[in-house]
């Protein structure tokens, strides 16, 4: 009896060895990078992780085919190093010894990627699955580009400025316009009457300046 | 034929609103964009400090004498470049109308680079910043080609700003977000320079001394910056043996000339409203080491940013070569840091000699990354933007610094723009009622219509054109007969006695040997150097192409021989109005001479300076 479970066990554990190697055909290499996210919060890389990661990938398995048939124990975790990483592969219960097809993983993992990278605090650059490769997000872009709502405020404040400027010139050019009138009007006035050589205008003119002082004086000439 | 104006009490020419505002816009027109973009990368190619030595000598023998000739000129004439240059002799007018023309030829390209300066403004208020992430592909696979291949910042430059075609024979499309950068550029000119210097005499105060500011910011954020001080040493630590080689001097002398913006009439033109009782001596010293201390000044924040950079990459590359040692040996992460991984570099070497040579390492040179130098928009655009992306709180550092940029280079356009305004009200192009709006006004969208062929797909290589061969040879020419004409033909004794009459001081020695003798010999000699220099190989330029071979490297390519044609035209056409404006008055006076009936009108007209 002892002898039989002896004989089952190194069955399946040479079983799993061979199908759980580097390289091996449906297997995947996880690279960790646990200082790099966290820093100083960075846990340690045990026994209790790599239960946790092997429970990750059976529930993305199981999300994935919706059939609730994959076990914690089918996924196989080998070579494990000190950088943290390791392969794995996922055996099919159903068939013996034999593994889920690489393709089938890989779309299972790429599915339920963000909560198994939020199960360990992670991001797809700090655990890397080597062959997978992960959807880019796509950018996020405003309905309006930004830029144009910028350029629409400062060609406003702009535009504004111009019209301010303009009006003000036309303005001050009306308030000189009327300014120099009224001058040309005031000069003309004070040109007549600080005259002393008389224009050639005043000749003409019938009323003349009547000195006062010598008006008397046109009695003691005799008239003729 | 005596140019001697009389003193006019109120002759209705505009003036400056005090000596500060005078001063401050001549400061602005020297200190532009080539103050922050080109100073530092000269020091930098030319063996650090050791460049200041060449740089002196040409700003004292060169700089200085002609700055002081132009302020003095349009100070006492009281005239803009074509009306200053006919009242000293109308055989001398062409040197007016050179500077004219070339006043124009700038402003139009120049404007242009501001377009992208505020282009990258607008666009800085991103989160992120659109030069730091590369867009993705069509299918949502991966990157752009092109942006993956070279780098997110050069992709934004070329694809999203210039959107540059592969030669500058095709033309491509006209960039309709270029275009309304460049609508709103010079519809900020026009604000500014709508009644000549009334308004860019207020507009100057912001332009002038904004820099300055975010300068100093910029100082202080760079020199905090990790690798801010390997940068600085590299820059500065003077390498004597680099003054044995002629090209240095050849480019400290037109550096300080282009710097100091002479021979384009700007000045002239912003001295012509001072009043003739002016120390225009004192004044020309004064900008003339502003604009050199402003120059120093700039390249301590650009060398601490370049520094910076340098350090990042030099630091990414180690990074990157120790994440492919440690995956590919599997060793525990932060096992190798930066500091051992020279010692764990050679111990692998020597256990495990291929499978290190099959990662293929780059080697890191900290000496590399900072030889990397950059000068013009390469500068401000792929390398600065890139190291903006490092540093925190990039959207404001970013603002501030296109800000800079933008007040940098529009302070230069004011002078531009008046040595083109100023002539034209002269010469009475629109009749004396018309307001002066008006004229600034039809500048402005002539300049602007004409500009938009430099928003097409190969503008930024007719820009390179326009910057090398309209704003350098005419300007040397132009000075040149400028300093001559004034000191040979309107004779130094008269000239002397007109600046002593303004400054109230005789002119000293150190004029005198500079403008007889100094300045015109050094002219000749930069000219000569200069057009030998291009004249070596034919001209080439730099494509991007993304379909060469070396790709991201750019392509060297030869010009069009209908593209050298143009070249040869917009250097050759400013300096062929000299001749040709000598040679007209010439034929008049033939004429002239030869009818006898025909009164020259000098006897009666008053000589005035109105």
């Amino acid at each position: 009896m002892l002898r039989t479970l002896l004989l089952t066990l190194s069955v399946v554990a040479i079983a799993h060895a061979e199908l759980c190697k580097p390289d091996a055909q449906n297997a995947f290499k996880v690279r960790i990078s646990i200082k790099t996210a966290l820093g100083d919060n960075a846990y340690a890389w045990d026994a209790n992780e790599e239960y946790l990661f092997k429970a990750m990938v059976a529930f993305a398995m199981r999300r994935y085919s919706s059939k609730s048939t994959t076990q914690i124990s089918n996924v196989l975790l080998c070579n494990v190093t000190d950088r943290v990483s390791f392969w794995f592969v996922v055996t099919d219960s159903s068939k013996n010894v034999t593994t889920v097809p690489g393709s089938e993983v890989e779309a299972a993992i790429r599915m339920n990627r963000n909560r198994i990278n939020n199960a360990f605090l992670l991001s797809d650059k700090t655990l890397q699955f080597l062959k997978i490769t992960s959807t880019l997000s796509p950018p996020v872009e405003p309905s309006t580009p930004v830029w144009l709502i910028v350029f629409g405020v400062v060609l406003c404040l702009i535009v504004a400025g111009i019209i301010f400027l303009i009006i003000s010139g036309i303005r001050k050019h009306k308030k000189k316009n009327k300014e120099s009138t009224e001058r040309e009007n005031l000069e003309e006035k004070v040109e007549v009457t600080l005259e002393n050589g008389i224009p050639c205008e005043a000749l003409d003119l019938k009323a003349g300046h009547v000195n006062g002082v010598f008006a008397a004086d046109d009695e003691r000439f005799t008239s003729l | 034929l005596s140019a001697a104006p009389e003193i006019p009490k109120e002759d209705g020419r505009p003036k400056w609103d005090n000596k500060f505002q005078y001063i401050l816009s001549c400061i602005g027109f020297a200190v532009g964009l080539g103050n922050v973009w080109r100073f530092p990368y000269l020091c930098q190619i030319h063996g650090g400090g050791a460049f200041l030595i060449p740089y002196f000598i040409a700003l004292l023998f060169e700089g200085i004498p002609l700055l002081h000739l132009e302020l003095a000129l349009g100070q006492y004439l009281r005239k803009g470049s074509i009306g200053a240059w006919n009242t000293i002799s109308p055989y001398l007018g062409g040197v007016g109308v050179g500077s004219w023309m070339v006043s124009v030829l700038v402003s139009l390209y120049y404007n242009t680079v501001l377009t992208w300066v505020m282009w990258y403004f607008i666009n800085s208020f991103q989160e992120p910043l659109p030069w730091s992430v590369c867009p993705l592909n069509e299918n949502r696979t991966g990157f752009n080609e092109e942006c993956y291949e070279s780098t997110a910042v050069n992709y934004f430059w070329y694809r999203k700003t210039l959107n540059i075609t592969p030669d500058i024979a095709e033309s491509g499309r006209l960039q309709w977000w270029l275009i309304l950068c460049l609508a709103a550029c010079w519809a900020i000119v026009y604000l500014c320079t709508i009644r000549g210097i009334e308004t860019t005499g207020k507009a100057i105060y912001v332009t002038a001394i904004f820099p300055y500011l975010v300068l100093t910011i910029f100082l202080i954020q760079g020199l905090t910056l990790p690798g801010a001080t390997e940068g600085l040493i590299y820059l500065f630590t003077p390498n004597l043996n680099t003054l044995k080689n002629p090209r240095v001097w050849l480019d400290a002398a037109t550096q300080i000339f282009f710097s100091l913006s002479l021979a384009f009439g700007g000045l002239i033109a912003f001295a012509s409203y001072n009043p003739t009782k002016n120390d225009c001596e004192k004044d020309a010293v004064t900008v003339a080491i502003v604009n050199s201390m402003t120059s120093l000044y700039a390249s301590i924040p650009v060398f601490s940013v370049l520094g910076f950079k340098a350090t990042t990459a030099y630091w990414d590359c180690l990074d990157r070569n120790i994440i492919n040692i440690i995956n590919e040996f599997d060793l525990p992460e932060e096992s190798i840091m930066r500091q051992n991984y020279t010692s764990w570099i050679s111990f692998l070497n020597s256990s495990y000699p291929e499978k290190i040579a099959g990662l293929k390492l780059k080697s890191c040179d900290l000496q590399e990354f900072l030889d990397q130098s950059v000068s013009g928009t390469g500068l401000a655009f792929i390398v600065f933007t890139q190291a903006i992306i490092l540093m925190p709180g990039s959207q404001a550092w970013a603002i501030l610094f296109f800000i800079m940029l933008f007040s940098l280079g529009l302070s230069s356009m004011f002078g531009n723009i008046e040595g083109v305004f100023t002539p034209l009200l002269e010469l009475q192009i629109i009749p004396k009622s018309a307001p002066k709006e008006l004229l600034s006004g039809i500048i402005c969208l002539i300049s602007f219509l004409i500009a938009l062929c430099f928003t097409l797909g190969s503008g930024s290589y007719w820009i390179d054109i326009f910057d090398r061969y309209a704003g350098s040879v005419p300007l040397l020419v132009i000075a040149f007969f400028e300093v001559i004409g004034v000191v040979y033909i309107y004779k130094i004794k008269r000239f002397s006695k007109d600046v002593e009459w303004m400054t109230g001081r005789k002119l000293n020695l150190y004029w005198q040997i500079t403008w007889r003798f100094m300045s015109p010999l050094l002219l000749l000699i930069v000219f000569v150097a200069f057009v030998t220099l291009q004249m070596q190989k034919p001209p080439s330029y730099t494509a991007w192409n993304p379909k060469y071979e070396g790709f991201p490297m750019k392509e060297e390519k030869v010009y069009p021989p209908w593209v050298q044609a143009v070249c040869v035209l917009l250097a050759a056409l400013p300096c062929v109005c000299l001749p040709l404006v000598a040679l007209f008055h010439l034929v008049k006076k033939k004429r002239r001479s030869k009818d006898p009936s025909f009164v020259p009108p000098e006897v009666f007209s008053c000589q005035g300076a109105n």
